[in-house]
């Protein structure tokens, strides 16, 4: 196969392309084919030709994480994660013994749930220079960094991390002030999504409204079938590499395969989460005493912000080159966790636990509404399994708005 | 490839772009407060740059930090200069009191919510000030430009808190607003021998206000959180609205557009959404210990 050029996307201009309100059309206008198996890692091979840049899954220290894929090969096939609240575990999907595992499909490439990464790190990097100060006889010379477009594709994000991309955007894009970096990435990102066909027991997207199955906001979305995949398009740039394709129709009894794995999903979600008016029963608890319950256990280690696709706060540091003649302004992840974060010349203002996790929480969940017009959480569960002490926000929020969970 | 949805109709650049300023002069107002003198050193952004009174700049003091502090000189400067009166309190702060006339600093700006004069213009409001320690420099462009607007104002008064007199802002300049017809009233915590006027905290001053016209009169007041949160109380108690009472919140601020999350207060982000706010939207949260 040979390479797949997709116009000239070395700009930023491309925010007003028409594809962009493709997604919100109707999903079955777009032609859906059949990806043998045996072109899997094919067009793997395609993609990295293609593009500068391929991230999908991959075992890492023990974790399924994002990160460059050369081939098909470096993908978790065959893994499974086991997870609960403060517990993530990779296994073999062959050797383990559970009912959640389809039978017909133990030798998957997406047969796992999300681990600790998101692709956040992709679109609002964890480490970034912004800007270089040099000093001169004439005083300091300041000029902002640019850094080089990367064409990435974006290989395997599930339902909710589309829905966590969307949030970002409207965090970073559309809120009043566009941030360049995240804009730059975000307009050279071709999204390969793939639905779902199992659920952790720390998943909640149904509650989120937000999953398990991918309804827009990607170029191509697949659903991994014992043979094969089901592959669906959803914009121009997906039409164009589905085309080079020249995949198969899809049969009946394939799309029935895919329903019924898609569907296993759904039915092994079983955590839930009550968001009905759930921003002002969260806000009307700001003095509730389980706030304090909370605090006895929760760390402020800021694992649940560094898992969570959508937390967005950052800090700046100064960084100094070789003499304090040259000095880069590099802008890093942040947590409301850590206690400088609220500080201030007479002190933090958030200098205990239980105003940090309340900070937390609440602005997931309810000031978020306000200041984005969607709540922060996309349901993933991340904040749960990455949790060292197990806290689990949707027992939290139950306990707090004192509902029979 | 996935297109990022569409942007807002007036997108801003969120910039970090931090423009070199010289000092021009500085003056040492009181013990650790000194107002400097800026110009930016590109002589069109010298000429293009404008502030609305209660705005603030990032001050940029390359290897040490950046620092939010508000604008304390003249709204619409023909000179492209621009005050800032700055406390020394912590190492931005002391790295640029290092600084001498003629050195650089970075600057961006402005940013954050003006106070809301344009909402009183012109509709014979009397407006009163209320200031608690260097929570005067914020409100000085305020009487700038009502000096300047003097007859689209009615009664224009100014309430002034210090510590001691030795910690009174600006005080040879009040001398010369107050026979400008602005109405100045004084108040320390602790008077020393020289000291004639009154003795206690600025609500007290509030609450000895006569001939408030109730439905005619806007308050703007900065000063610490807790001086705001009584002067406002006293306002009430005087019977005005709370829709008139306005306060000028601090945070920590990073970025200045909405971006980093230090400054949020429930759902605002003080540095976009404030640092003036409407005691009506900020009633609710100052009662929240920690918020």
């Amino acid at each position: 196969m040979t390479p797949i050029h997709l116009g000239n996307n070395s700009d930023a201009t491309s925010t007003s392309s028409k594809s962009s309100s493709n997604h919100t059309q109707d999903r079955n206008q777009w032609p859906h084919g059949f990806l043998p198996k045996e072109q899997f890692p094919a067009f793997i091979d395609l993609l990295n030709q293609s593009f500068d840049e391929v991230i999908g899954p991959r075992v890492d220290q023990g974790a399924i994480v994002y990160d460059a894929i050369r081939s098909a090969s470096e993908l978790p096939h065959g893994w499974t994660d086991v997870q609960s609240p403060g517990v993530y575990r990779l296994e073999r999907k062959s050797s383990i013994d559970d009912s959640r595992i389809d039978p017909s499909c133990e030798e998957e490439y997406f047969g796992y749930n999300v681990g600790p990464h998101s692709w956040k790190k992709y679109l609002f990097p964890p480490l970034t220079t912004l800007m270089k100060s040099k000093k001169t006889t004439d005083g300091w010379q300041m000029e902002m960094t640019a850094e080089p477009i990367r064409r990435r594709v974006l290989l395997g994000v599930r339902a909710c991390e589309l829905a966590a991309i969307a949030i970002q955007d409207k965090v970073f894009l559309t809120s009043g002030t566009v941030d360049p970096i995240y804009q730059t990435r975000r307009n050279h990102l071709l999204i390969i999504a793939v639905n779902c066909t199992q659920a952790a027991s720390t998943c909640f997207c149904t509650s989120m409204n937000s999953g398990p199955e991918c309804r827009s906001g990607f170029d191509l979305a697949m659903t991994e079938l014992s043979d094969g995949f089901l592959v669906e398009v959803g914009s121009d740039a997906g039409q164009t590499i589905f085309e080079s394709l020249k995949l198969r129709t899809v049969t009946t009894d394939e799309i029935d395969r895919g329903r019924t794995r898609r569907a296993r999903a759904v039915d092994q979600i079983t955590k839930r989460m009550n968001t009905d008016g759930i921003r002002d029963r969260l806000l009307s608890q700001l003095e509730n005493p389980h706030w304090n319950d909370i605090a006895s256990r929760c760390l402020s280690c800021a694992n649940c912000t560094m898992v969570c696709p959508t937390c967005f706060c950052s800090s700046v540091d100064e960084v100094h080159e070789l003499t304090d003649d040259e000095i880069v302004r590099q802008r890093r992840w942040d947590s409301c966790f850590n206690v400088d974060i609220s500080h201030l010349s007479g002190g933090p203002v958030r200098d205990t636990i239980r105003s940090r996790y309340r900070q937390w929480l609440t602005h997931k969940l309810a000031t978020w509404i306000d200041q984005f017009d969607t709540s922060g959480c996309v349901g993933c569960g991340r904040c749960i399994t990455w949790c060292p002490v197990g806290i689990d926000l949707t027992k939290e929020v139950a306990t707090l708005c004192e509902e029979s969970s | 490839m996935t297109i990022a949805p569409s942007l807002s109709p007036v997108p801003q650049q969120g910039s970090w772009q931090s423009h070199p300023a010289e000092i021009v002069s500085i003056l040492e107002e009181i013990e650790t407060v000194s107002t400097y003198r800026m110009r930016f050193r590109d002589p069109e952004l010298a000429r293009s740059y404008r502030f609305k009174a209660g705005q603030f700049n990032m001050l940029y003091v390359p290897g040490c930090g950046e620092v939010a502090i508000s604008h304390s000189g003249p709204p619409d400067s023909d000179t492209g200069d621009f005050l800032h009166t700055i406390r020394v309190v912590g190492r931005v702060t002391e790295a640029i009191r290092a600084l001498e006339v003629g050195e650089t600093l970075g600057v961006r700006g402005p940013f954050g919510n003006p106070w809301p004069l344009e909402t009183y213009r012109g509709r014979g409001f009397d407006v009163f000030l209320v200031a608690g320690g260097l929570g005067l420099a914020p409100l000085r462009p305020v009487v700038y430009q009502l000096l300047k607007e003097r007859d689209h104002y009615g009664r224009i008064g100014l309430l002034i808190g210090a510590r001691s007199p030795s910690m009174l802002l600006y005080s040879e300049e009040i001398r010369a607003w107050e026979s400008s017809g602005i109405e100045i009233q004084r108040t320390v915590d602790r008077a020393d021998r020289d000291w004639h006027g009154s003795v206690g905290t600025v609500p007290l001053l509030i609450d000895r206000l006569r001939g408030v016209r109730l439905d005619r009169t806007a308050m703007l007041v900065c000063g610490p959180e807790v001086m705001m949160h009584y002067s406002a109380q006293s306002a009430i108690r005087l019977g005005l609205d709370p829709s008139a009472i306005w306060v000028s919140m601090e945070r920590n601020m990073q970025c200045g557009f909405g971006h980093c999350g230090h400054c949020q207060w429930g759902s605002l982000f003080l540095c976009k959404d404030g640092p003036v706010v409407r005691w009506d939207s900020a009633f609710s949260k100052m009662r929240v210990r920690d918020l």
